[in-house]
C-alpha cells in the first residue's frame, strides 16, 4: 500500500517536471571556440603480484596511468588513476584496465592464475580398528564349558598372530553365555570364558596388560531365539577394540 | 514335627516300583529327620490309598495331610460409623486381612458362602452357635469394625475361640492411624500377624515383611522393593546400568547387590536409611551375589579378582577380605546358614555342570549336596535344616531343561520337588517364618515373581509389569 502511494507521488512529480521543462524556451548555442592543441595520449600499466595464487588466497593488483581522466578495471569498476587493490578471484581471471583520456584510450591486462590445492594425501586403506574387526575372530564355547574347544584353536592362533603384529592395540574380551541356567552362574561362567581366551592369548605371546576382561553372562545376548543355533552364537568370547 | 505340613512328592515310577515292597522305601525315599519307620508306615499307607493320576507324572503325598488346620472364619469387618470414606478403606482392610491369613498356610479358611447372615462387628453381636456348628464349623472367628473420623481411622479387631463360649476371647486389638489405604493395609498386616503368632505356634507372621528384587520396567535392570503380598512396588536404585542379586541386610537398613560399573561387576551397597549408595570397595574382576551373615556383620560373595570366580568373605564395610574357596571353574551364589551363621552353601562348577555344595565359614569341610543335572541358586531355610534351590535334573543337549524349585533336607540329602508347572523356575528365597518360598518363573510367558507355601502349594504370581527376577525376602 505504502509503496503504491509513493509511486503515485513520483509519477505526479515527474509529470509536473516534464511540463515545466517543456514550457522553457530553447537557448541559442554560441559559436565554438578555436580547438585546443591535441592532448597527449594516455599510458597505462597493470600488474598482479603474485600472479599465481591458490584458491581462496588473495593477490594485489597495482596499476599506473598517465594522461587519463577515466580509469576502470573490469569487475572492479572506476578506480583512481594510480593505485593498488587486493582481490581474491575464485577462478583464473584476466583483469582488464581501461584508461581513457583526452588523447585517447589505453588498455592494460594482468592475468592471475588460481590453482586448486592438491587433495590431501589418500588415507591408509583401513584403520587399526577396521583391521581388528576384520581379523580378530570371536571364540565359541560348548554349553556350560569354558575350555577352548579344539575347533577354535585355528581362530585363536590367527587372533594371536594379528594381535602380536598390532602390538599397540588394546582390547576387551567379553564372556557371553546362552540364556539357559541361572543369571549368577552364567556371569561367573562368562568370566571363566573371558579369562580362558585371555590366558590362551597370553600364552601365545600377547602382553597381558593390553587385555581387559568382562563377563556379560546372559545379560547381552547376540541372538535371542531359543534354539541351539542361537545359543551357540551366544556362548562366546567376544573381542572389542579399545580406543 | 518341626516343619508343618511338609509334603512329599514321589515320582509315579518310583511308587510303582515300591508299592509292593513298602518296607524297602525306608532307605530310598523317606527323609526329613523323622523317625524313619513311623514316616514310612505313613507313606506306605498313603501310597496305597492315593489313586493314580493318569495325566500327571507325579503324585502328591504328605506327612501333613492328616494334620488338621485351624478352621478360621473371617467375616468382613463392619463400619463403625457413617463416614463416607469407610467403604473404600474397609475393602482394602478386608482384602488385605483375608489375603494375609489365607497366605499364612496354617489355616483352613471357611468359605464365606457358609457364613451366617448375621455377622458381628462387636463382641456383643457374636452368636457362637451359628459359627461353631456346621456349615461354618469354625473353631476360630475373626471379626471387628473400622471407622474414619476426620483424618484418622480406628480399627477394632477380635479373635474368638467360638467353641469356648465361657472365655472366648483370644485376642482383642485396637489400632489408630491416618485414614489412608496404605495405613489401613499396614493395620491389616499387623492384626494378621498377631493372629498368626497366636495360632501358628508362636512363630512371627510375615505380613509386614518385604521383598527386594530386580525389575527392568524403568528400561534398565534396577533394584526394586515390594510388600510381601506384591503391594507397594517401588524402585530403589537408579543406576542406569544393570543391577542384580539384591540381598537385604538382616536389620533392613542396607541392600547389597551387584552392578555393572565402568570397572565391570562390583558389589554395591545402598542405604535404605540414607536413600543413597554408600561406598563399598572395588575388588577387581567380576564380583557377584553378595550374601549377609545372620548377624549382619559380614558378607560372602563371588569374585574373580584372581582370574577365576571364587567365594570370598568380607566385613560389612568391605574390609578384611578373605578367600574361602580354591578350585578352578565358577564358584558363585553363596548363602549362609540362617540359623547358625557358620556354614555356607554355594554353587560350584568344579566338576562340570554346577552343583550345590556346603562348607564351614572358614572354607573347610566341603560337602557336595546334589549329584546330577544343573543345580543352582541355593537358599538356606531360617531353621537351618533345608536348602531350597533350582534344579534342572536332566540337563544337556536335547533335554528340554525345565528348571524347578526343589527342597533338600541337609542332614539326609533327601529332596522333594516343589514346582511342576513348567517354565524355568529359579532363585528361591525363604520367608522369615520358613513357611513360604518366593521365586522367579517364566511360566506365564514372561519372567515374573511368584510365591508359594514351602510345600509347593498356593503358587501365586506377584508381579506383572516388565520382567521381574531374583526376589530376596527380608529377614523380618
Amino acid at each position: 500500500m505504502k509503496q503504491g502511494r509513493m509511486k503515485w507521488i513520483l509519477v505526479v512529480f515527474a509529470l509536473g517536471a516534464i511540463m515545466t521543462l517543456g514550457a522553457c524556451k530553447k537557448k541559442v548555442v554560441p559559436p565554438p571556440p578555436p580547438p585546443p592543441p591535441p592532448p597527449a595520449a594516455p599510458t597505462a600499466s597493470l600488474t598482479a603480484n603474485p600472479n599465481t595464487v591458490e584458491k581462496g588466497q588473495s593477490t594485489t593488483l597495482t596499476w599506473e596511468t598517465t594522461n587519463a581522466t577515466d580509469v576502470t578495471i573490469d569487475g572492479i569498476g572506476a578506480v583512481k588513476p594510480s593505485g593498488s587493490q587486493q582481490v581474491t578471484p575464485t577462478d583464473s581471471t584476466t583483469y582488464h584496465l581501461t584508461a581513457k583520456g583526452a588523447g585517447g584510450t589505453q588498455e592494460a591486462t594482468a592475468r592471475v592464475t588460481v590453482t586448486t590445492p592438491p587433495p590431501p594425501p589418500p588415507k591408509p586403506s583401513a584403520t587399526e580398528e577396521e583391521l581388528f574387526a576384520q581379523n580378530v575372530k570371536d571364540i565359541f564355547f560348548d554349553y556350560d564349558k569354558y575350555d577352548i574347544r579344539a575347533d577354535q584353536g585355528g581362530a585363536l592362533q590367527a587372533d594371536a598372530q594379528f594381535l602380536n603384529q598390532h602390538s599397540n592395540v588394546n582390547f576387551t574380551i567379553e564372556g557371553h553365555c546362552d540364556e539357559r541356567g541361572s543369571t549368577e552362574y552364567n556371569l561367573a561362567l562368562g568370566d571363566n570364558r573371558a579369562n580362558a581366551v585371555r590366558n590362551a592369548l597370553v600364552q601365545a605371546g600377547v602382553n597381558a596388560s593390553r587385555i581387559k576382561t568382562i563377563s556379560y553372562g546372559k545379560e547381552k545376548p547376540f541372538c535371542t531365539e531359543s534354539n541351539e543355533q542361537c545359543w551357540q552364537q551366544n556362548r562366546r568370547g567376544h573381542f572389542v577394540y579399545q580406543k | 514335627m518341626t516343619f508343618l505340613n511338609l509334603k512329599f512328592f514321589i515320582h509315579r515310577h518310583t511308587m510303582k516300583l515300591y508299592s509292593g515292597f513298602t518296607t524297602r522305601m525306608t532307605r530310598k525315599n523317606c527323609s526329613f529327620q523323622l523317625s524313619n519307620s513311623r514316616l514310612c508306615a505313613l507313606l506306605s499307607l498313603l501310597l496305597l490309598a492315593v489313586p493314580s493320576y493318569a495325566q500327571q507324572d507325579w503324585i502328591r503325598t504328605g506327612t501333613g495331610l492328616a494334620v488338621e488346620k485351624v478352621r478360621l472364619a473371617v467375616p468382613d469387618f463392619k463400619a463403625s460409623n457413617n463416614d463416607p470414606k469407610n467403604p473404600d478403606l474397609l475393602k482394602t482392610f478386608n482384602d488385605t486381612l483375608w489375603n494375609d491369613l489365607d497366605n499364612a498356610g496354617i489355616f483352613d479358611m471357611v468359605s464365606k458362602s457358609f457364613y451366617p447372615l448375621q455377622q458381628p462387628g462387636q463382641p456383643a453381636d457374636v452368636q457362637f452357635e451359628a459359627w461353631s456348628a456346621p456349615p461354618p464349623n469354625a473353631s476360630m472367628l475373626v471379626f471387628g469394625n473400622l471407622g474414619v473420623s476426620g483424618n484418622s481411622v480406628t480399627v477394632q479387631g477380635w479373635l474368638y475361640d467360638v467353641k469356648n463360649t465361657g472365655s472366648p476371647q483370644v485376642l482383642g486389638k485396637q489400632y489408630q492411624d491416618t485414614a489412608t489405604t496404605d495405613a489401613v493395609r499396614v493395620i491389616a498386616h499387623k492384626f494378621a500377624d498377631e493372629i498368626i503368632f497366636r495360632l501358628g505356634g508362636g512363630i512371627q507372621g510375615i505380613a509386614e515383611t518385604r521383598v527386594y528384587y530386580v525389575s527392568d520396567r524403568s528400561g534398565h535392570k534396577e533394584i526394586w522393593a515390594m510388600d510381601y503380598d506384591g503391594a507397594n512396588q517401588h524402585q530403589i536404585t537408579r543406576l542406569g546400568s544393570d543391577a542384580l542379586s539384591p540381598r537385604i541386610s538382616p536389620d533392613n537398613s542396607r541392600v547389597a547387590f551387584s552392578a555393572l560399573t565402568k570397572n565391570g561387576w562390583d558389589i554395591m551397597m545402598y542405604s535404605l536409611d540414607l536413600n543413597r549408595l554408600v561406598s563399598f570397595p572395588h575388588f577387581g574382576g567380576t564380583n557377584l551375589s553378595p550374601a549377609w551373615t545372620p548377624d549382619g556383620l559380614h558378607l560372602a560373595f563371588s569374585s574373580s579378582r584372581t582370574g577365576d570366580p571364587e567365594i570370598y568373605m568380607v566385613d560389612a564395610s568391605g574390609g578384611d577380605l578373605r578367600r574361602l574357596t580354591n578350585s578352578h571353574g565358577p564358584d558363585v551364589s553363596p548363602v549362609w546358614n540362617h540359623k547358625t551363621g557358620a556354614q555356607i552353601a554355594w554353587v560350584s562348577g568344579r566338576t562340570g555342570l554346577p552343583q550345590i555344595y556346603t562348607m564351614e565359614a572358614d572354607g573347610t569341610n566341603v560337602q557336595r549336596m546334589t549329584d546330577q543335572g544343573y543345580a543352582v541358586s541355593p537358599a538356606w531355610s531360617p531353621n537351618g535344616q533345608f536348602l531350597a534351590f533350582a534344579w534342572i535334573r536332566k540337563y544337556g543337549p536335547g533335554e528340554p531343561g525345565a528348571s524347578d524349585i526343589y527342597l533338600m533336607d541337609i542332614a539326609s540329602k533327601q529332596w522333594v520337588q516343589l514346582t511342576h508347572d513348567g517354565g524355568r523356575n529359579d532363585f528361591p528365597s525363604w520367608s522369615p517364618d520358613g513357611r513360604h518360598i518366593i521365586f522367579q518363573s517364566n511360566r506365564s510367558a514372561s519372567l515374573q515373581i511368584w510365591t508359594m507355601l514351602a510345600d509347593g502349594t498356593k503358587q501365586t504370581q506377584l508381579t506383572f509389569n516388565g520382567t521381574n527376577s531374583q526376589p530376596n525376602w527380608s529377614w523380618k
